[in-house]
Formats: structure tokens, sequence, C-alpha cells
């Protein structure tokens, strides 16, 4: 490794150190070691986790960027450079954990929300009913009612089954394997005290989660690992991963030295074995197939369960998504090209799919002009940061948002970007046993829980300012955004004015 | 008692309610008549009850399927045993593409010829191991990406000497595939190995063969009597060596 330069820059204080050796043992990349009665730094080993720094008790040590003289080459950027040599060293592809890290624009930050001014009032939500409450399913065509012998109004259109969500977010889907067990149980807890619903991604559900099962949405993927019926049945709803926005139409490898035999298990691999997702499942070639999925998925579970079906934003998404729409999904989620991932090519992960923003405004109006929006709900993942975010998204058509690497931040991420390595310092992606107790589950799950408690405050503080009492009012009202620094044709696809322009 | 369904017309959400519920309320034998296409048949019902079938089920036929018997007099369409857990399969003809994705356990023995990728990701965890036997040929991909599991194609009555496709095996890391006679090395999928069976293998074989040989009236001798190989993965790794980190 020596060729390829470090990236960061470990430093030590030593007039501060008082050699207690607790950052060499948090250090779980092997960045520090103890010699010489002092502590070490291995400056090409360190990730910038902050596990080190937030543990030691004298605020001794520094973690900076590695200072490159600059050469003033805005082409042979230092990552570039040294993603070459890595290759050159090894052969293979270049993996990556989390989303899309590079600096492209983010839509969200060029929407702007509207409020109310003298002529209609604004709402003050510590005072009145605030309605943050969704229900993701199938909605009727319409709605028939029939009187019965006492002369009473009855509902007569059967209602397809709905999952009851009491704040607009979902957490994402992120298998046991790519995460802890810990990190799952942090998310079933969270997502039971908060009224929403936790997702197993990919790799099956542990046993020690099924008394969570009204707070879990399942997830059948290429792989169907854990998928039996015990596993279709233990939840509110189940999700056909197609893809996912940090490798659009690649499937995926949980490397053997992750799988355990607790995750063996699980997902009915023997321990050691790489665990392998194909990139298409093998009986879906046509939106017909995927068609027989959903309705096998609802067959098995007594259509009693909302089935929905996870796609990549990718070009031809709003084509794709009335097709799925069509073929029954109850729930559609999208996930933008910003989506986090616990392993991903970097090269996919970097230069495929497109942002959730136009992805969901322009799935959301071809739903809308094909006349099948109530046909399924719309979850919105890839990103999203804050309130605004969801309010936004709200705005844009979403029923619902999905977070993924805001819920690991909440849990104590650090945003290292080295989860595929599998020695996440902060017990969040890993299996090693002394790392996963890092991670205590109560703890993570009131950090989960508040922070959607202050997202739900937040929310309802821009409903008030927008003069609505609840989410259902801001659903698809794109009337109530303006875009600001966005060209025409984003503008257009986004179905937005320019801010400045009134009604 | 049996109970006797005439499957004519019937739909297939229809049909399988009825089976479900009969079952549920303790019905085990079933007898359908005039199948023709319709799916899902076996999903839903987590008990141990038989379904003789005189007809063809459609495509997904035992998705999910955790329990039941099923004879079928007939051809099945694509995707049967589709992520199967528990339960048996006798089907007394042909079978279709995608056998047996994602299949946990069971059994699925097959009369006749399988079409491509049979065995697809079929898995196991200790003792609970699913088997696919074949008694006729095989299509292109058998047992692509399988990861656990055993697969038997034994080319009964094949005017040919080859009886299965191109891409044997690709992407194999776990289970094995025995082929009855042999296969042409071109034909291997880059992650599996073809090696000659042992004793140990004849005694699996004979143990499953002997089973299947009676569910179609074969002789277990005169199949045993020609040579086999198996396919092993090379690697439960496969794609160790792909990633930099
Ligand atoms: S990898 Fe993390 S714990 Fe290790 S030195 Fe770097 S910042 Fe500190
Ligand atoms: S989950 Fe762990 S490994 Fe992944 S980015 Fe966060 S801190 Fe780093």
């Amino acid at each position: 490794m020596a060729s390829i330069p470090p990236e960061f820059k470990v430093s030590i204080d030593s007039a501060r150190c008082r050699k207690c050796g607790i950052c060499v043992n948090n250090c779980s990349f092997g960045a520090l070691e103890f010699g010489d009665d002092r502590v070490i730094p291995d400056d090409s080993k360190c990730v910038a986790c902050y596990r080190c720094v937030s543990k030691c008790p004298d605020n001794a040590i520094t973690i900076t960027n590695y200072q490159w003289a600059n050469r003033g080459n805005a082409n042979w950027t230092p990552e570039t450079t040294s993603n070459i040599q890595k290759q050159a060293e090894f052969g293979g592809i270049l993996l990556s954990g989390m989303g899309n890290p590079r600096p492209h624009k983010i839509i969200w930050d060029h929407l702007l929300i509207d409020a109310c001014q003298v002529t209609n009032p604004s709402i003050d939500p510590l005072r009145e009913p605030m309605e943050l409450r969704t229900y993701l399913g199938k909605k009727p065509d319409n709605l028939e009612f029939v009187e019965n012998k006492e002369g009473e109004i009855e509902l007569a259109t059967e209602l397809q089954p709905q999952v009851k969500l009491d704040v607009p977010v979902v957490f994402a889907a992120m298998s046991y394997g790519a995460v802890s067990l810990n990190a799952h149980k942090a998310l079933a807890m969270a997502a039971k005290k908060s009224g929403t619903l936790m997702n197993t991604g990919e790799g099956g559900l542990h046993e020690d989660l099924y008394q969570y099962s009204d707070n879990i949405m399942v997830q059948v993927a290429s792989g169907r690992f854990g998928v039996h019926n015990e596993y279709l049945n233990t939840c509110s709803m189940i999700e056909i991963k197609i893809g996912q926005g940090a490798k659009p139409g690649i499937g995926g490898h949980l490397p053997g030295e992750k799988v355990g035999e607790e995750i063996s298990k699980t997902r009915m691999i023997p321990s050691g074995t790489d665990v392998l997702s194909p990139a298409p499942h093998h009986d879906i070639y046509s939106i017909e197939d995927l068609s027989q999925l959903i309705y096998a998925l609802k067959e098995a579970t007594n259509y009693e369960k909302p089935v929905g079906v996870k796609i990549s934003a990718v070009h031809n998404v709003a084509a794709i998504a009335s097709g799925v729409v069509r073929a029954g999904a109850d729930v559609l989620t999208i996930d933008g090209y910003r989506g986090g991932s616990g392993a991903s090519p970097m090269v996919i992960r970097d230069n495929v799919g497109i942002p959730i923003e136009l992805a969901l405004a322009t799935v959301d109006q071809r739903l809308r002009d094909e006349g099948i929006r109530n046909r399924a709900s719309i979850l919105c993942a890839g990103s999203i940061r804050s309130s605004a975010d969801i309010a936004k998204a709200v705005a844009l058509g979403a029923d619902a948002v999905v977070i993924g690497t805001a819920a690991l931040i909440a849990m104590g991420c650090s945003v290292c970007q080295r989860c595929y390595t599998g020695n996440c310092a902060w017990g969040i992606a890993t299996q090693k046993p002394e790392l996963v107790k890092r991670l205590d589950p109560e703890t993570a799950a009131q950090k989960l829980t508040n922070l959607l408690s202050g997202w739900s405050f937040e929310l309802k503080e821009i409903l008030g300012s927008l003069g609505v009492n609840s989410i259902e009012s801001l659903r698809g009202n794109r009337e109530r955004l303006r875009g600001y620094e966005l060209d025409e044709k984003t503008l257009e696809l986004l179905g937005i004015k320019s801010a400045g322009v009134g009604q | 008692m049996v109970k006797r369904i005439d499957c004519k017309n019937l739909y297939y959400r229809h049909l399988n309610k009825i089976i479900q519920d009969e079952a549920e309320s303790g019905e085990t034998e079933f007898i359908l008549d005039n199948l023709n296409g319709q799916r899902y048949l076996g999903t839903g019902i987590n008990k141990a009850v038989n379904i003789t079938v005189n007809g063809t089920p459609g495509s997904d036929c035992a998705v999910f399927m955790n329990g039941p018997t099923l004879t079928i007099n007939g051809n099945a369409q694509d995707m049967i045993a589709n992520t199967m857990n528990m339960g048996k399969i006798t089907v007394h003809g042909n079978v279709g593409d995608v056998v047996g994705y994602g299949m946990r356990g069971g059994k699925l023995f097959i009369k006749g010829d399988v079409g491509y990728r049979a065995g697809i990701h079929m898995k196991e965890y200790k003792s609970q191991i699913p088997v696919i036997i074949s008694g006729g040929t095989a299509r292109d991909f058998l047992g692509e990406y399988m990861a656990g599991g055993i697969f038997i194609l034994l080319g009964i009555g094949s005017d040919s000497e080859i009886i299965t496709g191109d891409y044997l095996g690709t992407g194999m890391h776990g289970g094995v595939i025995y082929i009855r006679g042999d296969v042409e090395n071109d034909t291997l999928g880059k992650e599996v190995k073809k090696l000659d069976i042992d004793e140990e293998d004849r005694r699996i074989l004979r143990q499953y063969l002997t089973e299947y040989s009676q569910d179609f009236g074969f002789d277990v001798d005169e199949i045993m009597s020609k040579s086999f190989i198996k396919l092993l993965p090379l690697s439960s790794r496969p794609y160790e060596n792909l990633y930099v980190y």
C-alpha cells in the first residue's frame, strides 16, 4: 500500500495525552498502536471515523485531511489518482459505502416552501391539532355507500389492506448482515415507539425481532434469503426489492467474512460463504412476471398485507413506475441516486441513476396523468436529510419518505463510508461481537425516536405556517413550492414555478 | 373423506381459497380435476395435506409452499417450487423454466425434463436440504447461483449422450449437482469443477433414487447401473478477489 497516499492524518497532542490507550482499543481499523511509550498512528489506515476522537478523555486527538501540496490540477485530483493506484495494485472493482458523495447540486436545497401572510391565517401547531398520520396501501378508485336496515349509511366499497404510519417516515431497508443485530433491534424498537416501520432488507429477520411484527416491513429480493412462510407473515407489509439507488441494476455480495452462525441461520447460507444476490430476480423478466410475484406474495399472506415494490430512480423511471403500479404494487418505493448502501461499486454509485427529486415529481405526474395515482402509495428514498426534505418530498407527491443514512447517523454513524469493511467502529455495519456490543439497542432506539419526534414537531410547524392542519393537505401540493436557481427544464419537470412568481 | 374439485373455469384465487379453507377445517386429501393453468397451487397452506392434480398447474405452482404433498398427473409450467420450504412434489411429466428458484427445503421429483435455469439459487441450512430430481434432460444454466441443496439429473430414455445445456453451475457456490452420464467440459460454468462420485455420493444417490423410482415405477438398480459425475463449486467464495477496498 506504500504507494497509495493516506487520506487522513492522525495527530496526537503529546502534551495532553495521558497514555491511557483507550484510543488504541477503540480504533477498529488498526490505525493506532502503542509503542515506545506513546500512541503511534498509521495514517494510511485511518478512515476518519472519529471513534478515537470521541473517546479520548484528554481531547488529544485531531484527524485532518492529509495535506497534499496543491498542484493546481482540478482534473487529476488526489482521489482520482489514488483510485487508479489502488486498482493498479490489486485489480478489481473499487468498493464504497454510503451514498454518492459527489458535489452535485442538491435539488432539495433549491426548493422553497410557501407560508401564509395576512390573507389566509397560519395555524399554531402548539394549540391546534395537526395531523401527520399517513396510510400506505392501495386506495379505491371511488367509494360506494349503502343504507343499512337502521337507516345508517355504510361504506360498501371493500378497502384494501393499509398500514398506518404516525409519522410520514419509515426506516430504509438495511439487511441483517449489512448491519448488526443490535442495529436491527434499535430500528425495530424505534419503529414501534414512533408508530412507523423498519425494513428488514434482504437478509431475513432474526427471531428476536418477531415481537415487533406490527412495525416491520419484510423485503423479498433476488437472493430470497430468509424468505419463508413465517417471515412473510411476521410483518405489516412486504416489499419486493428490484433496485437500490446506490446500485441500480446490479446485485450485491455480502462477503463471507460477515457470515457468522446467526447470519448463516437467518439467511440459510453456510457460515463463511459469500452471500450473492443476483442482479435480477430470475422469476421476473417483465411487468407480467412482477405481477405474478406480487400476487404470489398476496396468496401466501391471504391478501392481508400490502405488497410494495422498490425501484431505483433511472432514466425511464416514470414509465417503469406506471408498469409496477399496474402490476398490482400497493406501495411504490423510489430510491434516488444519492441513496445509501453498505457496499456498492463506486463506479455505479457515483454514475448511475438520477436525482430523487426529479424521479419523484415525474412519477407522481405520470401516475396522475394515467389516473392511477390512487392505486399505490409512494415512498421517497435516496438521501432525505431533514424535516424540510420531507415536506418538500410530500409536496412533490410522496406519501412518506424513507431514511437510511439519517437513521444510522442518529445511531452514531459518522459517515466514514467504510461499511463494506465490516469494521464499523460504532457497532452498526459490522458483525464482530466486540464491535456490535458498542451499540446499545435501547440507547440507539431512543435517539432514533428523538429524531423522528424532532422532525414531527418541525413538520407541524411547516404545515402550520402553510395554514393547513394535515400532511394530507400538502401531499402533491406543488403550488406551495417554488424553485430557486433551477433551470427552466428542471422547474418544468418538477412541476413548480420559479421563486418570485406568484399564483 | 376426499375433497374432489372440478377446476374447470375456476379462478385460481377462488380455487386456492377453497383448498386453504378446507385444509384449515381438517381436510387432508384433495383431488383436483381439469386443472388448467391456475397459479400458486399449494401456496398458503401450512399443513401436510395431499393434493392430487389431474391436469396442468400454472406458473409458480407451490411458491413458498410449506408442507403439502402435490402429485401432478401432467406437466407443470414455469417456476414450480419457487422459494418452497417444506413438502413434496411429484410431476408425472415435464416442467418449464426456473424450477426450484431459491428452494429451501422439501423434494421436487420430476419424471421428465426441466427447462432453463433449473435449481437456481437453491439453499440449505444444516439438515434442511432441498432435493430436485429430474428424470430427463435440462436446458442451459442448470444450478445457476446454487448455494445449497442437491440436484440430480438422470436423462432416462434420452437419445443423446449429452443431457445438459451450456453454462452449467454458473455462479454456483454451494450444494451439489449429480448427473447420470457425463458432461462436456466446455459447457461448465467457470465456478464449478467436475468430479467422480465416491461411496458417500452413491449412498446419497441410492437413498433419494429409491424413493424416486418408487414414485415413478423405475428400477433403481438400473438407474444406478450407469455412471454418474458430480459438480461442486470450486469455492464458497467465488468473488472473493473481485473488490478493492
Ligand atoms: S480510524 Fe477512526 S478510531 Fe482509528 S485513528 Fe482513524 S478516526 Fe481514530
Ligand atoms: S455505518 Fe459505520 S462503517 Fe458505515 S459509514 Fe457509518 S460509521 Fe462508517
